[in-house]
Parts: structure tokens; C-alpha cells; sequence
């Protein structure tokens, strides 16, 4: 992420409860930010799958891990950056879970959903950092 | 018709919570919190609904989203998990009056395609 002046640094041990506590105060920032129902749906979904992933399968759900999120809010966008400190992933590597037998899988949807919604992700640092961008439309 | 109202057993926490009631042959299990996220909700969830479809020889089973404004991919994982258990046993499952960005999500996973999804409970139980 580029050097930004509004840019806010949360740092949380890898536990699923706080995930909660990181997107209420993110989605909070975005509703006074005038984004839209529909934007705001799409980031906090967005930003959970990141945060899960990067709890779950990044540190193992180690609460000695830390996982690290830089975010920026500005008039015309949401971007933020995700990292853990797993030994990281391919994210080419990752099955697309709408084609085949992957359809009847329990997981592996959660990338899937981020692009979606998002409209850039992009995974750096060997996987273990996920960069998201939303723009708010006008 | 038989109405229950079950907090989830055996968790410290009491959330998330389903109402459970029976029509027309159907077990209708609603969801009653609005968000459905946590690992440990979903885990709770599923040490609820799984005795459900194990207790009956043809479980026919009938998921209500009305209340649910957001969920996670996990439990989209957790409907795969119940969809299997139930047809393992030649069950019925439909799953009815999903929020339109809920089914939106469904859409892009084409888990719209893969489950039986109803506008109403009152079609599905139909």
C-alpha cells in the first residue's frame, strides 16, 4: 500500500473473536464514509474471508501470531492490506470451487468471494499478505 | 404444528439460536441471529441441526435464511456438510427466504444450483 496519510495500523492476535471487533470498527468507518449498503455488504464480507484465512490457515489459529491489518478509507476507496505470518500460499493454486466436483466441497470459497466482491485482490509477500481495493461508485 | 425454541447446548455462549418447528412432514429449522460467522457459532450450528437429521429415517428438512443479513463462506461449508448427511439418507432438504444479498452470494458460489431454494417457507413447505 502506497504511503497514505489516513492510513490506521490494527494489530490482532490470531483468534476469530476479534475478527468481529476489527470489522465493526472498519464497517463503521465506512458508513460515515458515505459508502453505499451494498459496498459496505461487499467489503465486510471481503474483509472477514481475509481475516479468517489469515487466522485460520495463515498462523494456524496460533495466538502468538499476530495478524496485521493496514487500511485507508478515503472519498473514492477502500484499501486495505492483510498479513499474517504464515509460511504463505499459491493462490493460483487454490481449485476454482464452482467448477465440478469442487461445487459439493465444504471450503475453498472464501478467495472466490474477495474477488468478487473486491475490485482488485491481489496476494503478496509469498501469500502471507492479501491487498484489496474497493472503489466507491459515485 | 410443534414449536421449540433451542439455545445451542453444551456452548458457553448462547448465540447463535434456530427455532425448530414441523409441518408437513418437514422439520423447518429457522436461524435466528443475524449474523452467522464465528467458527464457534457455525460448530454450534452444526452440533444442533446434525441430531435433527440423524434422529429421522428420511429426514426432510427445511433451512429459514428470513432472519439471516450475513453469513460467512464457512457456512455455506456448513450447508454442504447438512446436504450430505441428508441425502446420505435419501432425505429432502430446501432451504427458503434467502435475503437478496445472501442469494447473491449463493449465485456466485453456484450453490444456487446445488440446493433446492425456495422464496418463502410457505412454498417450500408446499
Amino acid at each position: 500500500m502506497q504511503q497514505q496519510i489516513n492510513l490506521k495500523t490494527i494489530v490482532i492476535p490470531s483468534s476469530h473473536g476479534r475478527i468481529c471487533d476489527v470489522c465493526g470498527r472498519i464497517l463503521s468507518e465506512l458508513k460515515c464514509n458515505n459508502f453505499s449498503e451494498d459496498e459496505v455488504f461487499g467489503i465486510h464480507l471481503a474483509i472477514e474471508e481475509a481475516l479468517i484465512n489469515a487466522v485460520k490457515h495463515g498462523n494456524g489459529a496460533d495466538e502468538a501470531k499476530q495478524v496485521k491489518i493496514d487500511y485507508c478509507i478515503s472519498k473514492d476507496k477502500f484499501e486495505v492490506n492483510i498479513a499474517d505470518e504464515g509460511s504463505g500460499f499459491e493462490p493460483e493454486a487454490v481449485p476454482d470451487p464452482r467448477v465440478g466436483e469442487n461445487v459439493f466441497k465444504a471450503s475453498g470459497r472464501g478467495l472466490l468471494l474477495m474477488k468478487a466482491y473486491m475490485d482488485q485482490v491481489e496476494y503478496v509477500a509469498r501469500g502471507t499478505c492479501v491487498h484489496m481495493i474497493k472503489y466507491k461508485k459515485a | 404444528m410443534i414449536f421449540l425454541h433451542i439455545g445451542v447446548y453444551g456452548m458457553a455462549r448462547l448465540q447463535p439460536r434456530i427455532n425448530i418447528e414441523n409441518e408437513n412432514d418437514f422439520t423447518i429449522v429457522s436461524f435466528t441471529s443475524e449474523k452467522i460467522l464465528e467458527e464457534t457459532q457455525i460448530q454450534a450450528l452444526e452440533h444442533s441441526i446434525m441430531p435433527i437429521i440423524e434422529q429421522a429415517q428420511t429426514p426432510k428438512i427445511i433451512l429459514d435464511f428470513a432472519n439471516v443479513r450475513f453469513l460467512s463462506s464457512a457456512v455455506l461449508g456448513l450447508l454442504i456438510r447438512i446436504s450430505k448427511k441428508v441425502y446420505q439418507k435419501n432425505g429432502n432438504l430446501r432451504l427458503c427466504s434467502i435475503y437478496p444479498k445472501i442469494f447473491e452470494v449463493f449465485k456466485i458460489t453456484r450453490l444456487d444450483k446445488v440446493f433446492d431454494i425456495y422464496q418463502t417457507r410457505e412454498d417450500a413447505v408446499k
